[in-house]
């Protein structure tokens, strides 16, 4: 069945876990420009952010559309706080210690997960479970519909964000050069602890759009390597270049799966990220700047 | 207090620094010589396989402790040199070929990996390392005609000059050579102008391009010769382990061997194996303390790698210096005593090093 009709399911279904990727990646990027950190435990953040409004919606049986939005908040404050009260200790360490501090992160959220939610899967439900869209005769899952729509949103948010609003330009402003920001009277550091809370929010409002499609474990922080893929081949301190590269990742990780032998898709990511570096390391959407001393 | 009085070039670069040192290491020798008729089967065995981790310690330390690099795919590195070095023995070849020969391999697959990405900054390194590391990890299950799978694949074992490398001595003692062998080499490459560039790197890219250094390839040399030592490692390690799992290879033992190098201490020798010692050492440690811990938390499934994240995060938010570093304020503590001053070991304030491109 090789017909155009499968192709396009694949690339929509690889294009909806393409938009999960990006949004990871975008949060790598977010924290990337402005602090020049590294998250390593960005996936397990969008585990926690999963954890969160499993806990809202399924526990305390609050409704989908506010459960998630209280989740979101409640993770952006969780960001909030691992800046301020973490991360911001570590500057002027070098880059490799961020990436370890942030790995040992990682392992600590995960068994804290465990400890608070246990080691099964878990699922909510949501309004997108288990139904189809029918859109020009081609039958889709609503939940993979719901990922695509819900990404275009959050990054039309993020555009309107910070072009328009005083923060948002304060951000990008002190992103682009602290001393000069700190100078204007711009909290710098009050700003990034800001953007890692927009970060945890992003990575929370992943691990809800994920949930009716896979379901929330523990271990699905181990998705943030293949959005790293994605970061790469957008080029790394890009924020439309996150996205463009997990679709990317997204859609080859698809037909890999329907091409290839069992097993191979789950590294397809990896020899894309391998491949990018070998033959345009700087990415796809590279701003190409001098050295200075 | 000793007062080093020194008067020409050669002691600054000296392998040893005075006499005391030589006395101390020679004792040192000594008794990890003796150990084996001193100890018993199983710690003689611990210590084998602390030595293996501090090969790979080693060879990871002069990427990070002195390159400035970072590596989170030296399992993979681990896992070529013991399939390289099991494969070979079980085709008939001398150990005393494939033990070199498995680190050679490993080298060059550390050049290959290390070429294009080191061109851009380290951030990139540990991307592709991670990425490395798994599509390694899943060769290794896929490709069964040569690893055997999931089945595993029986280490045969190795002779030297006829006599049989077997038991938990056996590899002691030769893990013991590979071990002094990788220390003389790393430390008398830190002590010439390859080190020196190393450390370079390190402290400012940017200065030590202007000062002439060819960033691109002194590391990817540096990150060939750990790769390297970390698949003499991976040869002896098969050793140790008599049979080889594929699933063995996964990124927690690289973030294993990181943790070696942090908890040790950045940029000391020393540091690698006192961080062996430690990463060996915590899971019996917890083995032996599981079923006193309260509320349960012995029988939670995740507990030694959250624990290594715990340790990882409180070494680099406090103790920046690691084991090697409190060694040294304890020695300088008890030199000094009664004068110990507050600030001695003040950390001096640091600001972040931008690598941006501006």
């Amino acid at each position: 069945m090789d017909d155009a009709a499968r192709i396009l399911q694949l690339v929509v279904n690889g294009a909806a876990s393409g938009c999960i990727y990006g949004l990871i990646a975008l949060g790598f990027v977010l924290i990337y420009k402005a602090t020049e950190m590294v998250n390593f435990a960005q996936g397990d953040v969008m585990m926690l952010g999963g954890f969160v409004a499993y806990t809202l919606i399924s526990t305390y049986h609050l409704p989908y559309w506010f459960g998630a939005i209280l989740a979101i908040v409640i993770t952006g404050a969780f960001g909030y706080a691992l800046d301020a009260l973490i991360l911001r200790r570590v500057i002027g360490q070098p880059q490799f210690a961020v990436v370890m501090l942030t790995l040992g992160l990682g392992f600590i959220f995960r068994a804290a997960a465990g400890i608070t939610w246990g080691y099964d899967s878990v699922g909510f439900n949501t309004p997108f479970t288990n139904k189809t869209a029918n859109v020009g005769g081609l039958v889709l899952g609503q939940d993979n519909l719901s990922i695509i729509v819900g990404t275009v949103i959050l990054c039309g948010v993020l555009y309107l964000f910070f072009s328009k609003t005083r923060i948002g330009v304060a951000m990008q402003a002190a992103s682009q050069n602290q001393l000069a920001a700190y100078y204007m009277g711009i909290p710098v550091r009050t700003i990034f602890s800001l953007i890692w809370a927009i970060s945890a929010g992003t990575a929370c409002l992943a691990g809800i759009l994920l949930s009716p499609v896979s379901m929330i474990d523990v271990n699905m922080g181990f998705l943030g390597i293949k959005a790293f893929a994605a970061a790469v081949i957008g080029g790394f301190g890009s924020i439309p270049g996150s996205l463009v590269g997990g679709v990317i990742v997204g859609i080859v990780e698809q037909f890999a799966g329907y091409k290839l032998p069992a097993g191979f898709q789950e590294v397809t990511s990896n020899v894309v990220l391998l491949l990018m570096l070998f033959i345009r390391p700087q990415g796809l959407f590279a701003e190409r700047m001098g050295k200075r001393v | 207090m000793r007062y080093l009085f020194r008067t020409q070039y050669r002691q600054d670069i000296a392998l040893w620094r005075h006499n005391g040192d030589r006395f101390w290491y020679a004792v040192l020798a000594v008794l990890v010589l003796i150990a084996p008729s001193v100890l018993g089967e199983f710690y003689i065995g611990e210590l084998g396989a602390v030595y293996i981790f501090a090969i790979a310690g080693v060879g990871l330390m002069l990427l990070v402790g002195y390159t400035g690099l970072i590596s989170l795919g030296h399992a993979a590195f681990l896992g070529i040199g013991a399939y390289v070095n099991a494969v070979l023995l079980a085709q008939g070849v001398p150990f005393l070929i494939t033990l070199p020969v498995a680190g050679l391999f490993t080298a060059l697959c550390g050049a290959a990996i290390g070429r294009p990405t080191l061109r851009m900054s380290g951030l990139y390194l540990a991307i592709a390392t991670l990425a490395f590391g798994s599509i390694v990890g899943t060769v290794f299950q896929k490709w069964t005609a040569v690893t055997g799978g999931f089945d595993g694949f029986a280490v045969p074992t190795p002779y030297i000059f006829g006599i049989a490398v077997e038991g938990a001595t056996g590899i002691y003692y030769v893990s013991l050579v590979v071990l002094a062998f990788v220390l003389w080499v790393s430390a008398n490459l830190l002590r010439s102008p390859i080190g020196r560039a190393m450390v370079a790197i390190r402290d400012s890219e940017v200065s030590a391009q202007s000062m002439g250094i060819h960033l691109a390839r002194y590391k990817t040399l540096v990150f060939a010769v750990s790769a390297g030592m970390t698949g003499l490692a991976g040869a002896l390690f098969a050793h140790y382990v008599r049979f080889l799992a594929p699933d063995a290879f996964d990124v927690l033992l690289s973030v294993q061997f990181v943790t070696i190098v942090f908890v040790g201490g950045l940029g000391s020798l020393r540091g690698a194996i006192l961080g062996a010692m430690f990463v060996r050492l915590l899971p019996q440690f917890i083995a032996i303390v599981r079923d006193d811990l309260p509320f349960g938390i012995g029988r939670l499934p995740g507990l030694e790698p959250s624990l290594f994240g715990l340790v990882l995060v409180f070494v680099i938010l406090f103790q920046p210096g690691g084991l090697n570093g409190m060694w040294l304020k304890a020695k300088q503590w008890f030199q000094a005593f009664p004068f110990k001053r507050q600030t001695s070991f003040r950390r001096q304030k640091s600001y972040a090093k931008s690598e941006r491109l501006r």
